[in-house]
């Protein structure tokens, strides 16, 4: 079996599809959350690679480069936020998140 | 005459980009907090409105960054309400014991972000762009570190935009891989034929993710929640430029990249321009916060910038634009009459608090009462023109019945902003109140005096204005 572009963008669209959902099933912990996000991200990195692949054009691998930059700045940035929540809160349970509704 | 190179287009981003290491690094080593350091971070962001206003047009950076009269319109309102929020963020701070100089340096951050995101004339740039404003605004969101409130915004402000960064991002990968190029020109030129599923399919997902960041209903959730918990003048901040560069951004990439296309997405503006005054305006009626209550407003107020945006071509762009600068002002001037009110050293947030404000404290009742109005869309105050251009456009481009949907939108707002005047000019009050900061309060009646009769004499230059930067950004 050959490995075409599209099962590269299955494979994305799978692991998107995982984070999307793991951001709005998951209802235990916050971490989980970060984790999720990161599939998201990951996912677009493997469609922007192979479609970089694809069209003989290296600008998408450049992309991809900018996407792991910004993801690991977005990770630590959202842990410095789940730091002050939990020294605040004393936990980071997802339904403990509700002192306002919605 | 050579061209502009890239290092002078980029100038006024350049500035603040400096100045933010610099500040930053002039913040770690001081001895003691100063005033003198927020003073800095104001001028670099009025100096960047200057140059950005005064220097030349032209393209960089590989078609990266496009300085054009659209841009650079949007620079200077971004800029300058960026300036009024420091002091706003600083006395406010002051006021419950917390010196901080990282404030002024993330507010520059955000700017910068949102300057770039009005020039992005490419993915990648669109993406960092966005990145860089969101994750100083999600920092800010969550500054007060000692609140429940404040940290719980900050987290579901940084998920959720996440998550949209993630939405967005997918969409761009899918239209880099159907149409083969990141530049918005070369994506239009890809689509003479039209556009194809894949780029489409990519572009419904860019849409939503700038829905997320403008807080267009059904993408919305995030905000009441946000705005009740973060800071006041944050919120101020994050309430106003913010909405003009995301939309500045989507009329470009919409216009620009996807101008072949107009047909596919206008439907999806029409749709979410339909539920977001909906929803600002019957979930609004609900609220007792008045936090919350003008997040619900906001996202009515997307709404009607949505509805100019569908309209398409000058005049919709140009409705757009003046919708959001004038909103902005109204905005800008509510939270900072919110950061100046307190009662026994307690913000006052909720419908109660405000009862009998006329006699405690009578100018800020009126300033409270023109935002009020002006948020209705009662003539002659700003909100009102801010409406006309809208539904001029909306009609002018076969949108008739969305006007007046939307129209019917404003009819049933209406019960909140008269509910809030009425309170604070006939109940009786339940204390007084203490004596409102200095800059918020001049922020206040400087933004009530432009709701009316301000707005009148500002009408007469804004106009032009915008108008020349719906062409630029309608050109092709």
């Amino acid at each position: 079996m050959i490995i075409g572009l599209f099962h590269y963008l299955a494979v994305a669209a799978a692991l998107f599809t995982i984070g999307v959902l793991g951001i709005f099933v998951n209802r235990k912990n916050v971490i989980v959350i970060l984790m999720s996000i990161e599939l998201i991200l990951l996912g677009v990195t493997i469609n922007l690679v192979a479609f970089s692949t694809f069209l003989h054009d290296v600008v998408g691998q450049i992309y991809a480069l900018f996407v792991l930059t910004v993801a690991a700045a977005e990770a630590a940035v959202g842990l410095a936020i789940l730091v002050t929540f939990h020294r605040v809160r004393g936990n980071i349970a997802v339904d403990d998140a509700s002192v306002m509704k919605g | 005459m050579t061209a502009p190179t890239a290092q002078i287009l980029s100038l006024p981003e350049l500035i603040l980009a400096f100045s933010a290491v610099a500040l930053l690094i002039w913040g770690a080593f001081q001895k003691r907090p100063s005033i003198l350091l927020s003073a800095a971070a104001v001028g670099a962001l009025i100096a960047a409105a200057i140059v950005a206003a005064t220097g030349p047009l032209g393209r960089a950076f590989d078609g990266g960054l496009i300085v054009d009269a659209g841009a650079v319109f949007s620079k200077v309102v971004i800029y300058l309400t960026s300036a009024v929020a420091i002091p706003l963020t600083d006395q406010w701070f002051k006021r419950r014991g917390v010196t901080r100089f990282e404030f002024p340096v993330l507010v520059i951050l955000a700017a910068l972000g949102m300057g770039m995101m009005v020039s992005a004339g490419d993915l990648i740039a669109l993406y960092i762009s966005i990145e860089l404003q969101s994750l100083a605004l999600y920092v800010l969101a969550a500054s007060q570190t000692d609140n429940e409130k404040s940290s719980e915004a900050g987290l579901k402000y940084f998920v959720l935009g996440a998550l949209s960064s993630g939405i967005l991002l997918y969409g761009a990968s899918l239209i880099y891989g159907f149409a083969g190029s990141t530049r918005f020109d070369l994506i239009a030129a890809s689509m003479t034929n039209g556009a194809g599923p894949g780029a489409l399919f990519g572009l419904v997902f860019l849409i939503c993710g700038i829905a997320f960041k403008v807080s267009a209903a059904p993408f919305h959730m995030w905000t009441p929640d946000v705005y009740e918990g973060a800071p006041t003048p944050i919120v101020g901040f994050f309430a106003g430029a913010p909405k003009l560069a995301a939309m500045v951004l989507l009329a470009r990439v919409l216009t620009e990249a996807f101008g072949g296309a107009v047909e596919q997405w206008r439907q999806v503006l029409v749709a979410m321009a339909l539920i977001s005054v909906g929803v600002g305006a019957f979930a609004g009626l609900a609220q007792k916060d008045l936090k919350r209550l003008w997040a619900y407003s906001s996202i009515a107020g997307i709404g009607y910038a949505l509805t100019g945006l569908a309209a398409g071509g000058v005049a919709g762009i140009q409705s757009m634009l003046m919708f959001v600068v004038l909103y902005v002002v109204d905005v800008t001037g509510f939270f900072a009459c919110l950061t100046a009110l307190t009662r026994d050293g307690k913000p006052m947030q909720t419908f109660d608090d405000f009862a009998g404000l006329a006699r405690e404290r009578p100018a800020m009742a009126i300033a409270l009462t023109f935002f009020a109005l002006s948020a209705l869309g009662l003539p002659p105050f700003s909100g009102l023109w801010a409406k006309y251009y809208v539904f001029k456009a909306a009609l002018g481009a076969g949108l008739a019945p969305i006007a007046v949907a939307a129209l019917v939108g404003s009819v049933v707002a209406a019960f909140y902003y008269l509910k809030l005047i009425k309170l604070m000019w006939f109940d009786p009050s339940p204390g007084p109140t203490d004596t409102p900061t200095r800059a918020a309060s001049l922020v206040t009646y400087a933004a009530a005096f432009f709701a009316f009769p301000g707005v009148l004499v500002a009408l007469i230059y804004l106009d032009p204005l915008a108008y020349a930067a719906a062409m630029a950004l309608t050109a092709r």
